[in-house]
């Protein structure tokens, strides 16, 4: 789960870390007098949407007076943003931090992210900040330092000690925010491990012209299977900057994925949800979705499945792909002829069905006088849906 | 042969009176497994169809000798249902359960490896050795006591492999599912190493997907180190850039982790890829065929 830049920065001050200072508005709470209570002049505007690039995209603004960060909030409060990593989808701006702004010596990078190979959480930091990280990586690896460390320990600066060392190594202004550094990286991993999540990251950590360290930019990512631990920070979650097709199968325990084709898909399991779209692609076609309906499907999340497919106007054909292992073949034949039903389908359906009571099934979706194109093997299937649009 | 569960496994089912549990135990148990006994807190003293229950693992393995147990209790105890198991003298932990926080696996996996105990999993469909024993959820009719060895991160998927290799009369050894989870008890490269040694394994099947760097790491360790025939199929290459597939691990993030890197490196190390899912057993047939020659020109 995704929370906000505003909601991360109270976090890190919450856990001691010394933050810009600023405040968020949203459309009725934004005044004039609230702004220059924050600093008499130099703020930076910044729209609150859950994703990156939003400088590029106008969602940050850099002013002079109050005033002017009055107006540029106005404009931007009610809009909504695209940026590279939207996918074309432009997420709603409903929130503005309006910070103070100071003057930065060097930009630093800082985060700590799990490494999966090493089955630990790892702190990754470098000297050379504000930049896209994984470009830095691929062009200039030696300026990425990594740090793994035991969440079980205490997270004291000490421990990040020789981590500092090599970051004096490769910048000297480092050796001017010793400690300062240690303390930024043990906070951000005591952060990290606290509030159960996949990734905190700073870009830029500003080393400032006073010699302090300050988060100009802040991300948490949580992790959506620790939060039954966290309700509070599982209450941060923002409807509005999802899919709202993503939200709805959520609802239903169902895993979906908006993409650009036509053929909409159902499937059970990831891993096969994942070949189908791919083998959809090889016969000529264009998945429009990932949808794995999970294991334990009802009839219940066939039918919310199948409205969450419909909702993409794009859709001009369906492909159910069953692979009943928990899931007997003739419970979801049924959920699938009900949904028919429901939905009013009118795109060309295509089922395939293997597994457990597959007869049954088939029997079942033969019998109905409805128009299913049943497929015999996974090929056949991809090949008939991808056919019903040519 | 065969590797890590045979008809001599003895199981226990962690969770057998929940909803899951007592579904999949009375399947195993319909299937061959020896299912010797199940845990349940608090319903210690009782039966399962037959089979007893224990409050705790201890007991259960004092009473019945079981040395696998498989894991179907909600995410939120699954931690602790492995670390019980892992200390109470279970060697082979199949844990099931989808959905286990992060940093309780990081934990996990730190403890099995000072005590030296295999997990397969979590979030996955588990393993069987056909006609001989199966310890998970995998639809056991599918299956078909042979010579290729499978090892998958995905559920379905592989179900969907087997069933295409059964149809073509090819048996398999060992089918695992390591699971979709970013970190896991047993990796490709650990399973590999298995098959390779295991007499009755004649050729290997791999099923990756996009997210992290098991494939590639797998590739690494086939080219130095594995002389029987692979066969690769690794879901995933019209999937977007960050965006999760379903399963917590499958995610390209910062553009690695893509399918397509992955089949690059596993072709780079020898090793067949499948273009298709709808080819893997076709895929299979071929390198059979092919004979052992194929995998030993690998090893210089």
């Amino acid at each position: 789960m995704n929370i906000h830049e505003y909601q991360a920065k109270e976090i890190f001050s919450r856990f001691g870390l010394k933050i810009p200072a600023g405040k968020v508005f949203d459309q009725t709470s934004l005044l004039l007098e609230e702004i220059k209570k924050i600093a008499p002049k130099n703020f930076v505007v910044k729209a609150q949407v859950h994703a990156g690039g939003r400088g590029k995209a106008g969602g940050i603004k850099i002013v002079e007076t109050a005033q002017q960060a009055f107006e540029a909030a106005k404009k931007m409060l009610g809009t909504s943003l695209t940026t590279y990593q939207t996918a074309g989808v432009a997420k709603p701006i409903d929130h503005i931090l309006i910070e103070a702004t100071s003057r930065i010596k060097k930009e630093l990078y800082l985060a700590v992210a799990l490494d999966r190979e090493a089955a630990l959480p790892c702190v990754i930091c470098s000297e050379a900040g504000g930049v896209d990280i994984e470009t830095v990586a691929h062009e200039t690896p030696e300026k990425v330092l990594k740090f793994h460390f035991d969440p079980d320990q205490p997270l004291k600066p000490d421990l990040f000690k020789p981590l500092v060392d090599r970051l004096k190594k490769v910048s000297k202004d480092i050796a001017s925010v010793e400690s300062a550094m240690a303390f930024s990286i043990a906070t951000l991993a005591q952060i990290f491990v606290a509030t159960d999540a996949s990734l905190v990251e700073v870009n830029p950590l500003g080393l400032m012209e006073d010699n302090s360290l300050i988060p100009i930019d802040a991300k948490i990512n949580l992790d959506d299977n620790a939060l039954f631990r966290h309700p509070d920070l599982a209450a941060l979650y923002d409807s509005r900057q999802e899919d709202e097709r993503e939200t709805e199968a959520k609802k239903y325990e169902l895993s979906y994925v908006g993409l650009d084709g036509n053929i909409g898909c159902m499937v059970n399991g990831a891993g096969l949800a994942m070949a189908t779209m791919d083998i959809i692609k090889l016969e000529g076609g264009e998945p429009a979705n990932f949808l794995d309906v999970g294991g334990g499907a009802t009839k219940e999340k066939v039918t919310a499945a199948f409205k969450i497919i419909l909702k993409d106007p794009r859709v001009k054909a369906i492909l159910v792909n069953i692979f009943g292992g928990i899931m007997r073949c003739d419970i979801i034949a049924e959920g699938v002829l009900a949904a028919v039903r429901e939905a009013n389908l009118k795109v060309p359906l295509v089922v395939r069905l293997e597994g457990t009571n597959v007869k049954e099934g088939k029997a079942i979706l033969a019998g109905s006088q409805l128009s299913i194109i049943s497929a015999d093997s996974f090929e056949d299937a991809a090949r008939k849906v991808v056919g019903t649009l040519r | 042969m065969a590797i890590l569960v045979n008809e001599h496994t003895k199981v226990i089912v962690q969770g057998i009176t929940g909803t899951h549990g007592s579904f999949h135990a009375r399947q195993m148990k319909e299937y061959g497994t020896k299912i010797v006994g199940g845990v349940t807190p608090g319903k210690g003293g009782t039966d399962f169809e037959g089979t007893p229950v224990f409050n705790r693992v201890q007991e259960a393995v004092q009473k019945t000798g079981a040395d696998t147990s498989v894991i179907y209790v909600p995410a939120k105890f699954a931690k602790d249902a492995i670390v019980e198991a892992a200390d109470n003298g279970i060697k082979l932990i199949v844990c099931i359960t989808e959905g286990i926080p992060i940093l309780d696996m990081v934990r996990v996996k730190k403890y099995l490896k000072e005590k030296g105990v295999r997990l397969i999993g979590p979030n996955c469909p588990g393993i069987i050795t056909p006609g001989a024993s199966k310890v998970g959820i995998m639809p056991g009719y599918i299956h078909k006591r042979g010579q290729i060895g499978i090892v998958s991160r995905s559920g379905t998927l592989t179900y969907e492999a087997v069933w295409q290799m059964t149809s073509r009369g090819l048996g398999q050894s060992t089918v695992i599912g390591i699971g979709g989870d970013p970190i896991l008890g047993t990796s490709f490269v650990d399973c590999l190493e298995l098959f390779e040694k295991d007499p009755e394994t004649e050729a290997v099947v791999l099923i990756g997907e996009i997210g992290g760097n098991a494939e590639e790491k797998a590739a690494e360790f086939i080219q130095k180190n594995v002389r029987k025939p692979v066969v690769a199929f690794i879901a995933g290459m019209t999937a977007p850039s960050g965006k999760r597939m379903g399963h917590a691990g499958a995610i390209i993030s910062g553009g690695s982790g893509t399918a397509q890197e992955k089949i690059k490196m596993l072709k780079q190390a020898g090793i067949i890829v499948a273009e298709s899912p709808a080819e893997i057993g076709e895929t299979v047939g071929a390198a059979l065929k092919k004979g052992k020659s194929h995998g030993a020109a690998r090893i210089h």
